[in-house]
């Protein structure tokens, strides 16, 4: 809603979709293919975040771990694990692109809790490249392992044989339409939660415009300011945890063809 | 004049997409639901399987996020 | 109604009006979305190196040095289990031996004490017999002694008797007489 609702001499403000906005880091221009904007700078301080855990975390190496150090080996145990058990051992080559995609994913959802942040992981345009690159490294990955065994993925011999084609052409469907259901569910969770924050964030000085309601109505959005706030922060995490285990799923189909 | 009424027939189509949320809070309310009830039958196995219910909760969960976007493309794209 | 409400004097964007709030989703903006993927692929790169250079290898080291560390660890108390063991059998075996060796040294000491107790039994019994017999020997003797004076008595009383009633006896036949009579 880019509509103001006006009410007296004071209004409540709307602009749920204004925390979206890219905008350049320096300047005002244009934003360009290369131009440093708030992406860049949230994208940056994603990395650092990783760094920090991954890397200045475990610089002790010690065998007896410290918080930090126990933090990064409980991410590196969770996604291998979960490498192993959707995925199989074959997989296992693949583990370092599967946990990039985690940490960066869990980390963007993260800072883009920070009051006044920008996450990059509500836009479409972010998620939709990294699913289109796991469905297209997953296609190209089983026709390579398998050749045209790869096809048996979309016809299910366990079936009965006259409802196989219609069988197929569902599994065809779905096969197409995952990297667009893959992206948006990321994208789609992160910006309705933060939306939905924001419009309650609105509603929250209506004690300023009318006394009356306003007693009602601040209280309860603020509260429900922080409910939200909490059920982002698990949505936050499953998010970036259901991303990645249906990259292990696709995975698996692309290794294990046949169910 | 017209555009009031297409801009109208956007917003009651966009509450309208909303219904569909309801129908994903029902979807992953059934998954956890018959995932508990069998995890409380038979609580040894249930540990290997909340992976399967997770994502069983995220194909689920993605039909009511269509219609979340679908509302939202009517409200501010269309 | 993204582009009715577009002010383009006062802006540099497609996606943002005058205020500097957004028109439309700005996640369907498409003049942002080649500095997103741009600087995405950017991320996902370095991420990615850093990630298979530098911290996978490392945690990987981590683990498996700790498994090793728990392994040897648990080899050694498996080994020192075992030497406890054998030193609790030995401690047994040390306390059995000194036991069966107390028994031993009870069992000698009370054969020895037996065996001098039965010397002195014997040597006791020895002299009670001979004190017996010489007892016997002496009441033997006095008897005789007795017997002979009893004779002697009897003889002299039998001769006064005798010569107190007048008669005249000579010693033969009174002692024949007191003889067969003590013998009677």
């Amino acid at each position: 809603m880019a509509e103001d609702a006006k009410e007296g001499g004071a209004e409540l403000v709307f602009h749920p979709m204004d925390q979206f906005i890219v905008k350049p880091l320096f300047g005002d221009g244009p934003v360009g293919l290369f131009t440093v904007t708030n992406v860049t700078f949230w994208m940056a301080l994603t990395v650092l975040a990783i760094f920090a855990l991954l890397v200045l975390g475990t610089s002790g190496r010690s065998t007896i771990p410290t918080r930090i150090q126990s933090i990064a080996e409980l991410a590196y145990g969770f996604i291998r694990k979960m490498v192993e058990d959707v995925a199989g051992k074959d997989a296992l080559p693949y583990f370092p692109y599967i946990m990039t995609l985690f940490m960066f994913i869990v980390f963007s959802n993260f800072l883009g809790l920070i009051p006044g942040s920008f996450t990059t992981t509500s836009h479409i345009a972010v998620t939709a490249v990294m699913a289109m690159a796991v469905f297209l490294a997953v296609t190209i990955l089983g026709f390579v392992k398998n050749g045209a065994g790869f096809l048996g993925v979309f016809w299910i011999s366990s079936a009965p044989l006259v409802l196989r084609p219609v069988l197929a052409l569902i599994e065809v469907i779905s096969y197409f339409v995952r990297p667009v259901s893959h992206s948006i569910r990321l994208a789609g969770n992160m910006m309705a939660g933060h939306a939905v924050i924001k419009v309650f964030a609105a509603f929250a000085p209506m004690v300023l415009i009318s006394t009356g309601i306003g007693l009602v109505v601040t209280p309860l959005s603020i509260i429900a300011i922080t409910a939200i706030y909490a059920l982002e922060v698990l949505v936050s995490f499953i998010q970036a945890y259901v991303f990645t285990i249906l990259t292990c799923v696709y995975l698996k189909d692309a290794l294990h063809p046949h169910h | 004049m017209e555009g009031d009424v297409v801009q109208m027939g956007a917003y009651i189509g966009a509450g309208l997409a909303c219904t569909g949320m309801g129908g994903a809070a029902v979807g992953v309310g059934h998954v956890v639901g018959n995932f508990l009830s069998g995890a409380l039958r038979n609580p040894s196995a249930a540990g290997g399987q909340t992976a399967t219910m997770f994502i069983g909760i995220a194909f689920s969960e993605a039909l009511g996020i269509f219609s979340f976007l679908v509302a939202l493309l009517l409200m501010f794209a269309v | 109604m993204a582009s009715e409400t577009h002010d383009a004097a006062g802006t540099a964007s497609a996606c943002v009006d005058a205020g500097g709030g957004a028109i439309g989703m700005p996640q369907l903006c498409g003049e942002w979305m080649g500095n997103q993927v741009f600087w995405l692929v950017i991320t996902l790169i370095v991420i990615f190196f850093i990630l298979s250079r530098i911290a996978l290898p490392r945690i990987a080291a981590v683990l498996s040095e700790r498994q090793g560390t728990i392994t040897n660890d648990l080899a050694a108390a498996e080994d020192l289990k075992v030497k406890a063991q054998e030193a609790e059998e030995a401690y047994n075996k040390a306390l059995a031996d000194a036991r069966a060796e107390a028994q031993n040294i009870v069992a000698a000491t009370k054969a020895e004490i037996k065996a001098e107790l039965d010397v002195a039994t014997a040597k006791a019994d020895a002299e009670i017999a001979a004190k017996a017999a010489e007892g016997e020997k002496a009441i033997a003797e006095i008897r005789a002694n007795a017997l002979v004076s009893v004779k002697d008595v009897a003889k002299d009383t039998a001769k006064e008797l005798v010569s107190a009633m007048g008669g005249k006896a000579d010693a033969r036949s009174i002692t024949s007489a007191v003889t067969a009579k003590l013998k009677g």
